[in-house]
């Protein structure tokens, strides 16, 4: 049912955590369709330094935001915000049909994080 | 780390080497037809069937041999039992009563019927999944044909008063059908003591083979074919029928009904073991369906809040335990299992269910192994929970 690649990802989930004075936090998902991610950046001159996740859902969920935090981690902000979900599963080396949406929801959590941070960037000027 | 544990007996069971050694022959000598009758082993075929049919209707129960009909599976028999009465009685009404935690197959042939101009009432159940005879009774009305409550719930375990149902159809002169799929091997089934007018069955949910099953239909009761053809089944449901499978039922029947007592301990005391286990080494958990004498002897399903049941069954998988899941994800649909909805379990939690079902040959082994390695993954699962570090904060404000 799953690829290898997503078995990894699941069995070993990169950047799973909070940190602790992030400055960007996207949170996606509700409970009641049994998906929920939380994303936490630090973002420094631009660029992710660094990036962690916590998701509540099925295996392919934690599978895509653990993949996608990797694609982010080190880029800029404009180079994330071009994370599309395609890429994400392309990167586990596809997923089942009835999960597409795990990887639209990793997607959309990355976006949400970096527009935390943009609101928090203009908050302070 | 090869261990395997099988843990999902409520979705199907192994094939006993009895039983598959019943079916051979049916393959290898007595191959005929059961229909054709002018030469020897059709003629075996035949008789062998009468005998089996028989052997069937002795180990239900059933008053007469004609009123044990065998289908290709618990689905067919389902859905036969359903579609084929309401049909047979149409010119005397078109309501249909069932309960809102059936399986699939009842649920799925009541939404055909309403397409066709039926109305079915889906009677809620109480925490537990229990319906009650009352409320059979109140939904009742002039144009109602059909009954249909299952015998024991193949999620959450629940007992159904099937009895006290079959007598308050039997009052209003309505045809009362039971899908006994998980209820064999499991509880003693005994067809004119439970006074149930048709039940269905599925033998490889009792170590008999796949893709063959049973309706008993009671004399007198009308019901219209489903399958269309030939004159088998006394002309009530067409198709060669599917002798060495029948002859795996009968005997994985026949094995179940002797070793019932035995069985049923055995299986009591796993389950009550899993479930002190768990109950004991995980926080935030909750047993659903009923506890002791109603719930069926081999059913276990727990709800563990903050996590996924998915993803509790791939770490469970990675330590070689088959287990299943009322999770949309797993079910492959968007919403959790109707059934965990029914009892009124809010989405978050119901999406977080496990079920385990123990069979005869688990063993306290297994048991052990389950409890042991089922803690770190649903405390691991938690650790990467987004709900379980909003609950912590909570608890630490």
């Amino acid at each position: 049912m799953y690829s290898e690649k997503v078995m990894d990802h699941f069995a070993h989930p990169r950047n799973v955590g909070e940190i602790e004075n992030a400055n960007a936090v996207g949170l996606v998902g509700n409970a009641k369709c049994g998906d929920i991610m939380k994303i936490y950046m630090d973002i420094q001159d631009n660029i992710i330094k660094d990036v962690k996740f916590k998701t509540f859902g099925c295996g392919a969920a934690i599978a895509t935001s653990s993949m996608a935090t990797e694609m982010v981690k080190g880029k800029t902000v404009e180079e994330a915000l071009e994370l599309t979900n395609k890429a994400v599963m392309e990167a586990l080396d596809g997923l089942p049909a009835e999960k597409i949406h795990c990887s639209v929801l990793a997607e959309e959590a990355i976006r949400d994080a970096i527009e935390d941070y943009r609101k928090r960037q203009n908050e302070q000027q | 780390m090869n261990k395997s544990v099988y843990m999902d007996n409520n979705a199907t069971t192994s094939l006993k080497k009895e039983v598959l050694d019943a079916m051979i022959p049916y393959y290898t000598d007595i191959y005929g037809n059961a229909s054709s009758k002018f030469y020897a082993v059709g003629r075996e075929a035949e008789q062998a069937l009468y005998k089996l049919r028989e052997k069937a209707a002795k180990l239900l129960g059933a008053a007469n041999v004609n009123e044990i009909y065998f289908t290709a599976s618990g689905c067919e028999a389902d859905n036969w039992a359903i579609k084929g009465v309401a049909n047979a009685y149409k010119r005397k009404g078109n309501h249909i009563i069932t309960s809102k935690i059936e399986h699939h197959a009842i649920l799925g042939a009541c939404e055909y019927l309403e397409k066709h101009g039926f109305e079915v009432t889906y009677l809620d159940v109480d925490e537990y999944g229990k319906v009650s005879p009352e409320a059979v009774e109140a939904a009742i009305k002039d144009n109602t044909v059909l009954i249909s409550v299952m015998t024991a719930n193949n999620e959450i375990g629940t007992i159904e008063p099937i009895k006290e149902i079959a007598e308050i159809a039997k009052k209003h002169k309505i045809v009362f059908h039971t899908d006994a799929v998980q209820a064999i091997g499991h509880m003693p089934i005994n067809v004119q003591e439970l006074g149930v007018d048709m039940l269905s069955l599925s033998a490889h949910k009792f170590h008999g083979p796949k893709g063959v099953g049973l309706l008993y239909i009671k004399n007198g009761v009308r019901i219209d074919n489903l399958i269309h053809g030939g004159g088998q089944e006394r002309g009530k449901r067409a198709a060669t029928e599917n002798l060495a499978g029948i002859a795996g039922l009968v005997k994985a029947l026949e094995i179940a009904v002797e070793n019932l007592d035995k069985n049923v301990a055995v299986m009591r005391d796993k389950r009550d073991k899993l479930i002190k286990g768990i109950q004991e080494k995980i926080p935030y958990c909750r047993l659903n369906g009923p506890v002791g004498e109603d719930r069926l002897c081999n059913n276990v399903n727990f709800s563990f809040q903050y996590v996924e049941g998915e993803s509790i069954l791939m770490m469970l998988d990675m330590h070689g335990i088959a287990a299943s899941s009322g999770s949309a994800c797993a079910s492959g649909s968007l919403d959790p299992s109707h059934v965990l909805l029914a009892i009124g379990l809010p989405h978050e939690i119901a999406h977080g269910s496990l079920r385990l079902s123990v069979g005869e040959d688990t063993t306290d082994e297994d048991v052990n192994y389950v409890i042991e390695v089922l803690p770190p993954i649903i405390q691991r699962l938690r650790d990467m929970s987004p709900l379980y570090e909003d609950f912590l904060k909570g608890e630490n404000k």
